[in-house]
């Protein structure tokens, strides 16, 4: 428990590193998420590295603890705009209008890009 | 043994025991609530914990500050909850590899559409340029947005505010219309929240399927980097 916590905290640091290192704009847990990623699949690889966190689904089970609880993670700065809410309410519906809106929007016509392309792969591909 | 009830209040409104044990117990039930609901997308675990704390913030004259003492524990985690998001995709990475090119054309179509929606409806209904500015990151996870609204002048606190209420708006909404338009493609469902409602959307898609919330979560990855190069371009291009 403890060491696969360490290994996603390590990979968290390790990006971090990187990100601030290179004055990247990408988020250091990005660049720790692919890290994992890629220590997982060398795991497969390689049996050496299958030790520690890395056997036994340690830290998959770390991972799958950690996201089963992921809305909890928000409540914080959601408070925080509980606290703001005279911004909202002095900007108005308009405010909330114009955010409902964008995000239907958006929602609609990123599902509908996905479903247009994945099927039109799957006809330019023999069926199986 | 402190001898009056109001010298005992404000020892323990000043340490962080107090603002965990409520953040964490507050969730509790509103989970719980969630759960017994079937996790309805009205009984958002998330609306729900953050107006309750809130409310007894403001009942009990508590600053935030005093708050987030307590509460940074569990804000701290966001950061290893998103390496963790490696597991979930390391394991249906087979169904993910597979979905590269529609991901990346929904990626490109929805992150325009995320940034020009906003900017172009705040316009019209002649929002202050500050805080139109203020909006156009909102479908960013909130380090990545507030980091954004600060390089373009704008009003970090504002796009806070801005990036939760989308998040919340984007959970509550996805399940019914989804549902409304048929769709039960998984992986494209789970991608379009990601994509419009961040982590917040991600981990509502978590709660309704596995394959959901492993696409809601690349989406969200890959949108806070596509947006940080998006918006200083959207923005010069759409105001001028």
């Amino acid at each position: 428990m403890i060491a696969s916590l360490s290994l996603i905290l390590l990979c968290q640091l390790a990006g971090e590193v990187f990100v601030r290192g290179l004055g990247l704009p990408v988020p250091g847990p990005v660049i720790g998420l692919m890290l994992l990623l890629i220590l997982l699949m060398a795991r497969d690889r390689f049996t050496l590295l299958a030790r520690g966190p890395l056997r036994g689904d340690g830290v998959e089970n770390a991972s799958r603890g950690l996201l089963a609880n992921l809305s909890l993670l928000f409540v914080p700065a959601g408070v925080g705009v509980v606290q703001k809410l005279d911004l909202v309410a002095e900007h108005g519906f308009a405010f909330l209008g114009v955010l409902a809106i964008s995000v239907l929007v958006t929602l609609l016509v990123t599902v509908a890009t996905f479903l247009a392309a994945s099927r039109l792969m799957a006809r330019g591909r023999p069926p199986p | 043994m402190s001898d009056n009830p109001f010298s005992m209040w404000v020892y323990l409104s000043q340490s962080p025991l107090l603002w965990l044990t409520v953040t964490l117990l507050t969730y509790a039930v509103a989970d719980a609530v969630s759960l017994r609901t079937h996790r309805h997308p009205l009984a958002n675990p998330v609306l729900h914990s953050m107006w309750t704390i809130g409310a007894f913030l403001l009942l009990t004259g508590t600053s935030y500050t005093s708050y987030f003492e307590g509460a940074q524990f569990v804000h701290f985690l966001l950061g290893p909850a998103t390496v963790a998001l490696a597991v979930p995709l390391y394991e249906n990475r087979k169904v993910v590899t597979s979905a590269i090119l529609p991901m990346l054309v929904a990626l490109a179509a929805g992150s325009v559409t995320a940034v020009a929606s906003v900017v172009l409806l705040a316009e019209a209904v002649g929002l202050p340029r500050t805080v139109v500015l203020s909006l156009a990151p909102k479908s960013v996870t909130a380090g990545v947005a507030m980091g954004i609204s600060e390089s373009l002048h704008a009003d970090p606190s504002l796009t806070a505010v801005a990036v939760i209420l989308t998040g919340i708006m984007g959970a509550i909404t996805v399940t019914p219309l989804m549902n409304r338009m048929g769709i039960t493609d998984f992986r494209a469902r789970g991608f379009a929240v990601g994509i419009a409602a961040h982590g917040i959307g991600t981990a509502r898609a978590f709660q309704v399927d596995a394959v959901a919330g492993v696409f809601a979560g690349i989406a969200m990855s890959l949108n806070a980097l596509v947006t940080s190069l998006l918006v200083p371009l959207a923005v010069t291009l759409l105001l001028h």
